[in-house]
């Protein structure tokens, strides 16, 4: 960071503080994987032997009932013979309001996201460039340069950046841990309120995913309400990105922010919802990112900014359309909740059959796995680090480290299980079982003889396929596996 | 506590201004042929509706493109995730070929050096973000447009110091208005990071001549400061003249691989060429790669719809198309400008000679009452309520002399500019003063006509003014 010093007198013209720190934090571990993945990259018939990519939240199980929805709706696109009267239209539509169908189409979805158990309304829709161009223009609505605002850890790596690198607004975490599950409590944010205050931060607001990214879980209600009265008493904000509102498969309901927004208790102008169709739709190609502001100045201003990143006018017109379309999208909600179920079903019963947990969730793309007993040393973030390149390089997974995360504790991964086919996934499994199974072979008899707990015969086989894993990657430590060598940053890739 | 952001509540998205309260109005009482025909005409938005029949055609032979296929085979899916913030290699490429072509392929730009955005909005935003400090300034050569405000200065913190132009020599970019405008900026004790011009000018709607160009890249060369050249309206180019752009002069200064040629960075936009304001297609191009680097990172803010990115690549990738709609496009925008500039002769108004852009600079100064912004805004009003013409006055784009106006002629039909012509001849007509110049000037511009060559006569109000070289 600092200055480019060039030959020529180029230090005249320096770029930007900006342009030239690394507060884009393009230099985390988060992007290493996926030069890994790039390099080699699995395919099920063209590159059986290369790495999968687990990194990836993304949504690629419903894709094929949108494909089907737009061959059958030719109107809906500008381009086609039945859609092209409306092109010049709509090509020329550059109003930061956005089209009128658009915004009423996109807060239907949005009630029906959320079991219809909430109303939108239209005119507080502000489009943004993605959830990413969301986050980062509330920060700009609600904070300046040097204030603050609380993020529970572990948060989605790329906040770094959105709601820092250009706004100059600080992220304090406020750490959850695995004793309860990772849970976000009004206590732990009344701590770190407390804490940030103390030392004459100006805390502005407080930030959460929910649905969680990395842990897949919902806030119950009570929590969200006991949050949603911490911040009014506080006269602080509060931002929730229900990004993943939609990819709720099993359990309780997930409750949107705003179901506890009409409580007499709390002041609406200070609720934030960011919301984008890059999860739920699985379409993050389209950047469709939007602001919902229950305060109208946030949502003028919001709208004005909003002409950094408006929707393709293209883009708008075909998901007002789409997401108009009451049939498509009640059964898109239904089959996609079915479908993320039974994939996170497959994938951690799988997991289980080598031995490995992951944190209980009930929606989200990923898992939260616990590898905690297979670091080198417990506790240590360097073993984390080691451990995740041993999974890179032996098992061929791309999968990210908690410590991208900022997770306080070593040793959790996200594990996407959304972003491939079921053969992939099917293939994954199967190398993480036969690197176990094929380490604990070696070593079963010394095993048995290690295991001290026995409580029954599965609890047993539990125990033992675990400790077999722990001794395999110890053997990979011993053996001295060399990290691979620093990996540049970079940006989530994807084949065209 | 002060609730919100300091952005928030003040007033640096710059829409308090005249610029935007006339769309305001005219969102109200909006002209339509039939349903309203007294309505409001928009002649305050700076969009090219004059070729769409082109594009739509196109995309009848092409419905591959269309819908979303490639070789008949649909590609949805992989649309529908592609968000790699490089963008898409195909409409890069397809983005450089049609930016090289409409400068007669005279440069090459490198797809590698082209990052994407959300229109030109973003991009000069961005640059800014990767340029300037909060309180570092920009210098622009006023008249600029007013949306600069927001853009370069809202968010960024950054400033703008203006580089005054003047009508005694046709707005022209002199050497003495570049060095007050830096001394300026000093006095004020802000750092002077770089020079941004919009070549070809809005709201002047004509072409950077090379004599200014070369002027501007000297003063960036020894004030070692950035320049930014923002090229939206590149392709609207209707004159004798072929555009240069500033691309143009650093290869023939020879300074190519030079530090300078680092500091030279080009804006680009769909949005006017054509007139596809909607699809926010913008696109930053510099020559240095820790720009090109930062700004791509910035761009996960503002990326380009892969749906729009895939129909367009295919559209610009398409030669035959592109040249044809090139050279169709500046035809018909030659004519329309044409048909407004006539007519405001008819009401004794002239414009700057313009050979470029989807607007002409008009000058009513000797239709206002007094030689003073008041008197302009009493002017504009009369035109936006009275003649209910939405048009924007020159104080909204920071001109320093009282009395311009610019009026829009690419975003409506040839009747609807017919009949805001006839408005406003009336209106001129209406007014005594407007009564006597309209006479006078009429009969002086009958004489001046049977003296020149060209078809168009305006009343030259500069004397000095350089032939533009090719």
């Amino acid at each position: 960071m600092g200055s480019l010093k060039k030959s020529g007198g180029y230090t005249g013209a320096i770029l930007s503080r900006i342009a030239t720190n690394d507060q884009h934090g393009e230099n985390s571990e988060y992007f290493d994987g996926w030069k890994s993945y790039d390099k080699n990259p699995f395919h099920l018939s063209r590159n059986p032997h290369g790495i999968i990519q687990m990194g990836l939240a993304e949504n690629q199980l419903c894709l094929d009932l949108i494909k089907e929805w737009i061959k059958e709706n030719p109107k809906a696109s500008v381009c086609t013979p039945e859609g092209v009267h409306q092109f010049s239209d709509i090509a020329n539509f550059q109003d930061y309001h956005g089209l009128k169908e658009f915004r009423q189409a996109i807060a239907h979805f949005m009630g029906k996201a959320r079991g219809g158990r909430v109303t939108f309304d239209p005119e507080r829709i502000v489009m943004s460039g993605g959830a990413t161009g969301a986050n980062e223009t509330i920060m700009f609505c609600l904070a300046d340069p040097g204030d603050v605002f609380l993020v529970p850890s572990p948060y989605y790596a790329a906040f770094d950046r959105d709601l820092r690198w250009r706004t100059g607004v600080e992220i304090v975490p406020v750490h959850c841990s695995s004793s309860n599950n990772f849970k976000l409590t009004v206590e732990a944010v009344e701590w770190a309120y407390k804490k940030a205050t103390e030392s004459n931060k100006n805390v502005k607001g407080l930030l959460f995913t929910n649905p969680s990214n990395p842990l897949g879980t919902i806030l119950d209600k009570d929590t969200l309400e006991n949050l949603v009265r911490f911040v009014t008493k506080k006269n602080i904000h509060l931002v929730v990105d229900e990004i993943y509102a939609a990819t709720v498969f099993a359990g309780e309901n997930f409750v949107s922010v705003a179901e506890v927004v009409k409580d007499s208790e709390v002041n609406a102008d200070l609720i934030h919802i960011v919301y984008s169709l890059s999860k739920d739709m699985g379409l993050p190609g389209f950047r469709v990112g939007i602001v919902y502001s229950y305060n109208d100045s946030v949502v003028s201003c919001a709208r004005k900014m909003s002409s950094f990143g408006l929707v393709s006018s293209q883009t708008q017109f075909m998901l007002a359309s789409m997401l108009s379309d009451d049939s498509f999208v009640d059964n898109f909600l239904m089959e996609s909740s079915k479908r993320l179920g039974i994939r996170h079903g497959v994938f951690t019963l799988g997991l289980k059959k080598a031995g490995i947990n992951c944190l209980i969730s009930t929606a989200g793309l990923f898992v939260w796995m616990d590898l905690r007993h297979l670091l080198r040393v417990r506790n240590s973030f360097e073993s984390e680090i080691e451990l995740w390149h041993i999974i890179i390089d032996k098992v061929k997974l791309n999968v990210s480290p908690g410590s991208s995360f900022q997770c306080t504790e070593p040793g959790w991964f996200r594990v996407c299980f959304a972003n491939m086919d079921d053969d992939t996934l099917h293939v994954a499994l199967l190398r993480i079982q036969d690197f176990v199974s094929k380490n604990s072979n070696k070593t079963a008899e010394k095993a048995s003889d290690n295991d001290q707990v026995i409580q029954n015969n599965n609890a047993k086989k539990q125990k033992w396929k675990q400790s077999n894993l722990r001794l395999s990657f110890r053997r990979l430590y011993e053996d001295g596996l060399s990290s691979p060598g620093i990996m540049s940053p970079h940006s989530p890739l994807l084949r065209t | 506590m002060k609730q919100l952001s300091t952005k928030v509540t003040s007033n640096g998205h710059g829409q308090d201004s005249s610029y935007l309260l006339g769309w305001e109005e005219y969102e109200k009482n909006p002209y339509d042929e039939i349903k309203n025909p007294n309505g409001m005409i928009q002649m305050g938005l700076a969009e090219n509706q004059l070729c769409f029949d082109l594009i739509e055609s196109w995309l009848a032979k092409n419905p591959d493109a269309a819908s979303l296929k490639r070789n008949g085979q649909s590609i949805f899916k992989e649309l529908a995730l592609f968000q790699d913030y490089h963008g898409m290699p195909e409409f890069k490429k397809a983005m450089a070929e049609f930016m090289e072509e409409i400068r007669g392929n005279r440069v090459t730009f490198n797809p590698k050096k082209i990052v994407l955005a959300a229109g030109s909005t973003s991009a000069n935003e961005t640059l800014m973000f990767c340029l300037a400090e909060p309180g570092d300034a920009f210098l622009l050569p006023t008249p600029y447009y007013p949306g600069f405000d927001r853009d370069l200065k809202w968010r960024t913190g950054a400033e703008i110091v203006p580089i005054h132009c003047s009508s005694s020599n046709g707005f022209q970019i002199t050497e003495s208005a570049l060095q007050q405008a830096y001394q300026q900026a000093h006095k004020l004790g802000l750092k002077v990071k770089g020079v941004l011009v919009t070549n070809p000018s809005n709201p002047l709607g004509t072409a950077l001549t090379r004599r200014e160009l070369n002027l501007l890249v000297d003063f960036i060369t020894s004030k070692n400061i950035h320049l930014i050249s923002d090229e939206i309206y590149s392709g609207t180019m209707f004159g004798f003249e072929q555009f240069i752009s500033v691309m143009d002069v650093l290869k023939d200064k020879k300074l190519e691989n030079t530090d300078v040629t680092k500091r030279v960075h080009v804006v680009y936009s769909l949005s006017k060429d054509l007139g596809l304001p909607g699809f926010r297609v913008g696109a930053i191009y510099s020559n240095d790669d820790m720009i090109v680097s930062a700004a791509t990172k910035m761009s996960s803010f503002g990326l380009v719809s892969s749906q729009t990115q895939y129909l367009l690549s295919a559209l610009l990738s398409d030669k035959k198309f592109t040249s044809q709609y090139l050279e169709e496009n500046q035809k018909r925008l030659k004519s329309r400008q044409k048909r407004l500039v006539s007519g405001l002769e008819s009401a004794g108004i002239t414009c700057l000679r313009s050979n470029a852009g989807l607007f002409c600079w008009v000058d009513m100064r000797h239709l206002l009452d007094t030689n003073t912004f008041e008197a302009e805004l009493d002017l504009w009003k009369k035109i936006v309520y009275n003649v209910k013409l939405n048009i924007s006055p020159g104080s909204s784009c920071h001109c320093t002399e009282p009395g311009w106006f610019r009026v829009c002629f690419a975003n409506m039909s040839e009747d609807t500019l017919d009949l805001a012509l006839k408005r406003l001849k009336t209106f001129v007509e209406s007014t005594d003063c407007g009564r006597m110049i309209s006479r006078s000037s009429h009969e002086r511009l009958k004489s001046l006509r049977k003296k020149t060559v060209s078809n168009w006569v305006f009343r030259v109000s500069w004397s000095d003014r350089v032939p533009d070289e090719r």
